[in-house]
C-alpha cells in the first residue's frame, strides 16, 4: 500500500458576500469548496477536472495554505496543516508547491529570471547556502530546458511556455514532495503545452513527486492522471483511476462532460452521441438542494431534489460516484469496443 | 442581397444566369505587415484561401500565426497603422474589397461578412441593453421603424435559442451568462443575413458543454441559411467536428489545405504532423507525447527558405533556401512543403 501524502477530509471554503460599503453585512456565502473529501498518494498524480467556477482553485489555494478552510481538514503525512506554525509551518510550504495558469501575472517583471528562482533561497536558506545559489539556479534552469545563460533575463523576455517552465523551476527549488498544478498549460499553444506536459512528467519520475493537477481541458488530465477526481459547484461528484473516469464513468455530468470534449478525428463526428446539457450551472450562493446537479440532470427523480447523494461505491460500478442512479452509459461508442 | 453588392460588375455565370460566378470570398496572396518602433513585422506573407456558400473553411494555427489579422483585413478593421495592407486581394463575389470606397465596404459588412469574436464581452457594449444593440441594426440598416426592430430582434434572439428572447430584449451584456452573451453576438451578427460568416475563436473561452452547444448552434445556422463559415481556431477537436476543409497557418502563410478526412488521416505538411502528434487525446492513455521542438519565428526576422525549417524534423537543406510555394498535391489538396509527396505517400 502507497502511503496518503495528503489527506482532505470534508473540506469547506466559503466566502462571504456582503452587501453596504460602510457597514458591511453578510447577505449569504459563496459555497465555493463545500464539503470534499479525497486523499493524494505518494508518487501520484491526482487530476481535478470540472467546468469554470467549480472551485478548483479555491481548493489549490486551501490545499497551499493560502486560505484558511471555513471547516475540514488538510492533513499532511497526518499533520492538520492550519495548526502548523513556526518551523512547522516553514518545513511544511517547503513541501507543497504551487504551478499556477498564467506566469506572467505571477512572476515579478522587474526580478531577473535568476532572482525569481533563487527568491525561495532566501527563505529556505537551508536548501542552497548563499555561495551555491547561482550554480543552484542553473541547474534548475537546465532541468526543466531552459538556457542557463539566460540567468539575468527578464520574465518578458521569454515566450508563454518558458516562462511557465520558470514558474515550474521555482516551484522545484525546494525540492518539494508534492506541486499542486492550478491549469498549468491552459494557456499554451498546443505544441508547447505537450512539452510542459512531457516536462512535468519527467520531472515526476526524476524526484518522486506527487501532482495535484487541476484542469479543464479532460483530454490533458487523462494523458497526465493516475486518478482522477470531477468536481461540479464544490463538490467532488466522481472519483476514480483514470480509466475508471473516462471508460465506464457511471455520474451524469462526468458522462455528459466527457461527451461533450470534441475528438480530435473526423471520422468519428457522426457516430458521436452528445449528451446535451441544457442550462447554465446554478449559483453556488444558493445551490439547488439535494444534488447539485439534478437541475441540470436528464435523470433526476423527486429524491434527488431531497437527499445529497453521498460520495461512494454503488451496486456495479467500482468506484465513488455521488449519484443516487449512478451507472455505466455508453458515451462515445465509437470508442466503445466492447 | 445583390441591392447592395457591386455584382454588376462581376464576371456573368457560366451557367448564363447572370448570377456571379465563382468564389464566394477569396483571400489572394495577401500580405500585411506592422510597423513598430521596434521594427516591421511581417504578420500575413502571402495567404490565399476562400470559402463557398455553405461550407466551412477551419484556418488552423497557434496563436500569433496570423489568423486574426487575416480575419480584420477582410472585415476591413486592421488597426491601421501599425497594420499596413503590402501586397494581394480580398475578393467578395470576384471585386477586390482593399479597392472599395469605405462606404461601400461598409455596407459589406454585415450583410454580405459578419464576424464573431472570442470575447463577447467587449464586443457588446455595455451600456446598451442587448436588444437595443440587435434592434438598432434593422432601423440603421433597413429603415426599419422602432416596434418592427424590436420584433425582429426578438426573433433573433429567438433563433440563437436564449431562452424568454422578449424578457431578455431589455437586459444588459453583464447580466447575460458567457453561453449567453456568445449567442447574444451571434444572433446580432446574422442579424442582416450575412453570406459569410467569421467566427473567430468563438468557444475557446468557454466550458466545453457550452462550448457543445454554441457550436451546434453555429452548425444549425450555418445549414440552415446557407452561410460560407470560416471558423478560427487552434482546436483540432473543434476542427474535427465541424469543418469542410482545413487551411493551416504557420507564421503567416498557409502551409497545407485540405477537406478535414485527408488532413487528419494524411496529413501533406511536417507542421501539421506535429500538431498532430502533440495533442493529449480524450480516447487514450497514451505514451510521451511527441512535441514539435523550438518556438514559432520571430516576425520582424523570419527564417529563410522554409519558415518552419528550424523546427522541422524533416529539414534537408534546401529547406534554408528556398521557400517551398503552396502547390497542388493532387485533388483539392495542397502543401508548402518541398518534400509533401514523400511525406503523403509514406506510411
Ligand atoms: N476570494 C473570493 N471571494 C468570493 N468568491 C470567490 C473567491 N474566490 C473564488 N470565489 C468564487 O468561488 C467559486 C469557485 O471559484 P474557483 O475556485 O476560482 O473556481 P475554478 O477554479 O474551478 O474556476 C466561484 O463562484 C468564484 O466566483
Ligand atoms: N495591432 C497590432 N500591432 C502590432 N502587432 C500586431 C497587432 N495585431 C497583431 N499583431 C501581431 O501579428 C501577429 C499575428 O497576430 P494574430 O493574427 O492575432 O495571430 P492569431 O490570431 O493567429 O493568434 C502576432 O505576432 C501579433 O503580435
Ligand atoms: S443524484 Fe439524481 S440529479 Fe443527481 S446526478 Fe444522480 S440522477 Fe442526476
Ligand atoms: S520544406 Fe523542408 S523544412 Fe519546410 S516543412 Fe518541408 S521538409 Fe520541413
Ligand atoms: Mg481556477
Ligand atoms: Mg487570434
Amino acid at each position: 500500500m502507497t502511503e496518503n501524502i495528503i489527506e482532505v477530509r470534508d473540506l469547506v471554503k466559503h466566502y462571504p458576500v456582503t452587501r453596504g460599503i460602510v457597514f458591511k453585512k453578510t447577505t449569504g456565502h459563496v459555497k465555493a469548496v463545500d464539503g470534499v473529501s479525497f486523499d493524494l498518494k505518494a508518487g501520484e498524480t491526482l487530476g481535478v477536472v470540472g467546468e469554470s467556477g467549480c472551485g478548483k482553485s479555491t481548493l489549490a489555494r486551501v490545499l497551499m495554505n493560502l486560505e484558511r478552510p471555513t471547516s475540514g481538514q488538510v492533513l499532511y503525512k497526518g499533520q492538520d496543516i492550519s495548526k502548523l506554525s513556526g518551523g512547522a509551518l516553514r518545513r511544511l510550504r517547503r513541501q507543497i508547491q504551487l504551478v499556477m495558469q498564467d506566469p506572467y501575472t505571477s512572476l515579478n517583471p522587474r526580478m531577473t529570471v535568476g532572482d525569481l528562482i533563487g527568491e525561495p533561497f532566501e527563505i529556505h536558506p537551508e536548501v542552497a547556502p548563499r555561495g551555491s545559489r547561482r550554480t543552484k539556479v542553473k541547474e534548475l534552469l537546465d532541468l526543466v530546458g531552459l538556457n542557463p545563460e539566460h540567468i539575468n533575463r527578464y520574465p518578458h523576455q521569454f515566450s508563454g511556455g518558458q516562462r511557465q517552465r520558470i514558474g515550474i523551476a521555482r516551484a522545484l527549488a525546494l525540492r518539494p514532495e508534492v506541486i499542486v498544478c492550478d491549469e498549468p498549460v491552459s494557456a499554451l499553444d498546443v505544441s508547447i503545452q505537450a512539452q510542459v506536459m512531457n516536462l512535468l512528467e519527467k520531472l515526476q519520475a526524476e524526484f518522486g513527486l506527487s501532482y495535484v493537477f487541476i484542469a479543464h481541458d479532460l483530454s490533458v488530465v487523462r494523458h497526465l492522471s493516475d486518478r482522477v477526481a470531477v468536481m461540479y459547484l464544490g463538490k467532488m461528484v466522481e472519483v476514480g483511476t483514470e480509466d475508471e473516469i473516462y471508460e465506464r464513468p457511471t455520474h451524469p455530468y462526468t458522462q455528459a462532460l466527457l461527451s461533450a470534449v470534441p475528438v480530435p478525428d473526423p471520422t468519428l463526428r457522426d457516430n458521436k452521441a452528445i449528451i446535451r446539457l441544457t442550462g447554465d450551472v446554478p449559483s453556488p450562493i444558493s445551490p439547488p438542494s439535494g444534488c447539485r446537479f439534478r437541475t441540470r440532470c436528464w435523470k433526476a427523480q423527486d429524491l434527488c431534489a431531497q437527499e445529497v447523494p453521498l460520495l461512494q461505491i454503488r451496486p456495479g460500478s467500482d468506484h465513488p460516484s455521488a449519484c443516487h442512479f449512478a451507472e455505466r452509459r455508453e458515451i462515445v461508442p465509437a470508442h466503445e469496443v466492447a | 442581397m445583390s441591392d447592395i453588392l457591386v455584382s454588376e460588375q462581376s464576371a456573368p455565370g457560366a451557367d448564363g444566369s447572370g448570377r456571379p460566378s465563382g468564389r464566394l470570398l477569396e483571400v489572394d496572396d495577401l500580405r500585411v505587415e506592422f510597423r513598430t518602433r521596434d521594427g516591421v513585422a511581417k504578420v500575413i506573407n502571402g495567404v490565399t484561401y476562400h470559402v463557398d456558400a455553405g461550407e466551412t473553411l477551419a484556418v488552423l494555427g497557434e496563436s500569433g500565426s496570423g489568423k486574426s489579422v487575416t480575419a480584420q483585413t477582410i472585415m476591413g478593421i486592421l488597426d491601421t497603422p501599425p497594420g499596413f495592407v503590402t501586397g494581394g486581394q480580398v475578393r467578395f463575389h470576384g471585386k477586390d474589397m482593399l479597392k472599395m470606397s469605405a462606404e461601400q465596404r461598409r455596407r459589406i459588412r454585415g450583410e454580405g461578412i459578419a464576424m464573431i469574436f472570442q470575447d463577447s464581452l467587449s464586443a457588446l457594449n455595455p451600456v446598451f441593453t442587448v436588444g437595443f444593440q440587435i434592434a438598432e441594426q434593422f432601423r440603421v440598416r433597413r429603415g426599419m421603424s422602432r416596434s418592427d426592430a424590436k420584433k425582429r430582434a426578438i426573433e433573433m434572439l429567438d433563433q440563437v435559442k436564449i431562452p424568454n428572447a422578449k424578457g431578455r430584449f431589455s437586459n444588459y451584456p453583464h447580466q447575460f451568462s458567457g453561453g449567453m452573451r456568445q449567442r447574444a453576438m451571434i444572433a446580432m451578427s446574422l442579424a442582416l443575413d450575412p453570406e459569410v460568416l467569421i467566427a473567430d475563436e468563438p468557444t475557446t473561452a468557454l466550458d466545453v458543454t457550452v462550448q457543445a452547444q454554441i457550436m451546434d448552434l453555429l452548425g444549425e445556422l450555418q445549414r440552415e441559411r446557407q452561410m460560407g463559415m470560416i471558423l478560427i481556431t487552434h482546436d483540432l477537436g473543434v476542427v474535427a467536428d465541424v469543418a469542410d476543409r482545413i487551411a493551416v497557418m504557420y507564421a503567416g502563410r498557409i502551409v497545407e489545405e485540405a477537406n478535414v478526412y485527408d488532413l487528419y488521416a494524411k496529413p501533406a505538411h511536417p507542421y501539421t504532423l506535429g500538431l498532430l502528434n502533440s495533442i493529449p487525446r480524450l480516447d487514450e492513455k497514451g505514451q510521451e507525447l511527441r512535441t514539435i521542438k523550438g518556438l514559432p519565428p520571430n516576425l520582424m526576422n523570419i527564417p529563410s527558405g522554409c519558415p518552419f525549417n528550424p523546427r522541422c524534423p524533416m529539414a534537408q537543406p534546401v529547406c534554408r533556401e528556398k521557400l517551398p510555394p503552396l502547390l497542388q498535391i493532387g485533388s483539392g489538396r495542397a502543401s508548402a512543403c518541398h518534400f509533401a509527396e514523400e511525406l503523403v505517400n509514406r506510411d
